[in-house]
């Protein structure tokens, strides 16, 4: 049980997430699909408990407004996130199937250029409103935050 | 059909003016209806633009050689180009700054000398952030107390309130003669005549009334009205501060340089006169000129064409989006206000609605519009803002209806 578990694990690197997300977005033909698609994902991401809607939680995009919390279990950390705005819950949606239930530390070395891949470039501009930046930069220090506490206790 | 003003001002060849215009955004032609945050600029005033560069560009005010002559000769007559638009009695009344915020920002720090403990300031529920800052700045220099001018919920401010607000502490009002979120005109004549009464002087935001309406600033009888250039169709970075003669000599100086000095010893300098005491260092030599160049275009077009073609487009657009379920709109009805369409459809997110309507070539304007007090007012996170200028078309608003009807489909 344990190995099977492992080995899920392993499957499941955030490398080879990414991978999944880049072969799902490469079959659409224009951006009209992608972005159906990223409603679609922001819709079905799993309702956020309101006790985590805190001011603590909120990323600072100017436009709309995106919740991410963090919590450890297993050496793990498990993101849950939420937005006002549905193409912004999408993408959130995107990046906690990438980083949520992961290690710390393969989340601080994470690369994101998959983002590029996905037609999502435009999204990454600093000066976007939607802080997508921001929201990698955010669930990038909760891992910090935790591997660091992890390297204390150790 | 509406062709009246259509007519009259010859959209086709108006647009043909328009280089940027004919570009594609996203394989889509751009359909740009984000007028009221920065007007395009047509050829004549990019021309104006490369032409003061290429054929008169020196430092203006200070050199004894022709270049020098001619480009401070230009830049005086855009100045004066200028003064005559808003009917100011001097030319030096007018100050060229680099746009709106830097106007209110220097008849702010102007006061910060004047005003005293306990004085009165009061500014209007629906202002841009740039008119609300700066006096809250204000206040906290010298003890002054801002208060606001409420506004009813169809977005019109609320003058009954503001008659008994009005007390013999008010000394400074402000308030914006065309709201940047909601369009709304201000009565702006019974506001400065009620001001005066009680001894107050008034300072009116004409950032968005500029491009629709031409102020008279004599016959209002106003105290500081400001206006950027790249709202009305000329370059960004530059904008005018009016006055009149004897505030603008009362106030003291924003910046200290070259330029706004008569004569400087260590001891003691001497400021030079209006308007050279506010234009410390070189200025923005070639966008003042295009700034005249823009005024004379806008006029050549007309203000009253203007005026009614884009009351058109802004009637059209009202009908067409009212047709749409669960469209709400903010802001006076289509007769009392500018061009702008201010608006959410019930349930959706107005950052999601821009995004896609980007996708499609629609360029608007999403979020608070630096105008939070409204949101706060209206308990919106922000609205999705279509704004019209003279050289869109009906055609522009079809596009954009279907563009919107799309992304409502895609959303809910
Ligand atoms: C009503 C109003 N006031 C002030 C400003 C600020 O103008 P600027 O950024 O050109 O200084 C704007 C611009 O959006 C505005 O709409």
């Amino acid at each position: 049980m344990s190995s099977k578990l492992k080995i899920q694990i392993k499957v499941n690197s955030i490398e080879e997430r990414q991978e999944e997300i880049i072969e799902e977005f490469s079959m659409f033909e224009d951006w009209m699909q992608r972005y159906e698609y990223m409603i679609e994902l922001g819709k079905s991401l799993p309702l956020i408990d309101e006790k985590f809607k805190t001011d603590d939680n909120i990323i600072k995009g100017c436009q709309s407004k995106v919740w991410v919390n963090a919590e450890f279990k297993n050496d793990n950390i498990k993101f849950t996130a939420d937005s006002d705005a549905i193409i912004t819950k999408g993408i959130v949606a995107i990046l906690i199937r990438v980083f949520s239930d992961q290690k710390p530390e393969d989340i601080i070395n994470a690369k994101t250029d998959f983002i590029d891949e996905i037609g999502l470039k435009e999204h990454l501009s600093p000066t976007r409103a939607n802080g997508l930046v921001s929201m990698i930069k955010q669930m990038k220090m909760y891992a910090i935050a935790y591997n660091s506490q992890q390297n204390n206790k150790a | 059909m509406t062709t009246t003003s259509e007519q009259l001002l010859d959209i086709k060849k108006i647009r043909e003016d328009f280089p940027i215009l004919h570009r594609e955004i996203n394989g889509k032609p751009l359909v740009y209806f984000d007028n009221a945050a920065t007007s395009q600029t047509p050829k004549h005033v990019i021309d104006c633009i490369v032409d003061y560069y290429e054929t008169k560009n020196a430092n203006i005010h200070r050199g004894v050689h022709t270049l020098s002559q001619m480009a401070t000769d230009a830049y005086e007559e855009a100045r004066e180009k200028v003064r005559a638009h808003f009917n100011a009695k001097k030319a030096h009344e007018i100050i060229f700054t680099s746009g709106t915020t830097h106007s209110i920002n220097l008849v702010a720090n102007g006061y910060a000398s004047v005003l005293q403990k306990g004085d009165e300031i009061l500014v209007s529920a629906m202002e841009h952030h740039s008119n609300i800052v700066p006096w809250q700045m204000l206040c906290e220099k010298t003890g002054a107390i801002l208060k606001v001018i409420p506004m009813s919920y169809h977005g019109e401010l609320e003058m009954d309130t503001y008659k008994q607000m009005l007390n013999d502490k008010t000394k400074l009002v402000f308030v914006n003669h065309v709201s940047n979120a909601l369009g709304t005109i201000n009565p702006i004549e019974d506001i400065i005549h009620l001001a005066h009464a009680v001894g107050a002087k008034v300072l009116i935001d004409g950032a968005q009334s500029a491009p629709h309406i031409k102020a008279d600033a004599q016959a209002l009888d106003v105290d500081f009205y400001t206006v950027s250039a790249h709202k009305i169709c000329g370059p960004t970075g530059v904008g005018m501060l009016y006055g009149k003669e004897d505030l603008l000599n009362m106030l003291p100086p924003y910046q200290g340089g070259g330029e706004m000095i008569s004569e400087v010893t260590f001891e003691k300098t001497t400021y030079a006169g209006l308007p050279h005491k506010f234009e410390a260092g070189t200025p923005n030599i070639s966008g003042g000129i295009a700034f005249g160049a823009a005024l004379d275009y806008m006029n050549d077009v007309g203000f009253e064409n203007i005026a009614s073609y884009e009351s058109e487009l802004l009637k059209y657009a009202t009908d067409e989006i009212s047709k749409i379920e669960g469209v709400e709109i903010y802001g006076t009805s289509p007769e009392k206000k500018t061009a702008v369409l201010s608006f959410n459809i019930k349930g959706l997110h107005p950052y999601d609605i821009g995004t896609l309507l980007d996708k499609m070539g629609v360029a608007v304007r999403t979020g608070h519009h630096c105008a939070q007090p409204i949101m706060e007012f209206y308990k919106i996170p922000g609205t999705v803002r279509a704004s019209f200028s003279f050289y869109n078309t009906i055609e522009e608003i079809d596009i954009f209806i279907s563009a919107l009807k799309k992304a409502k489909t895609m959303l809910l």
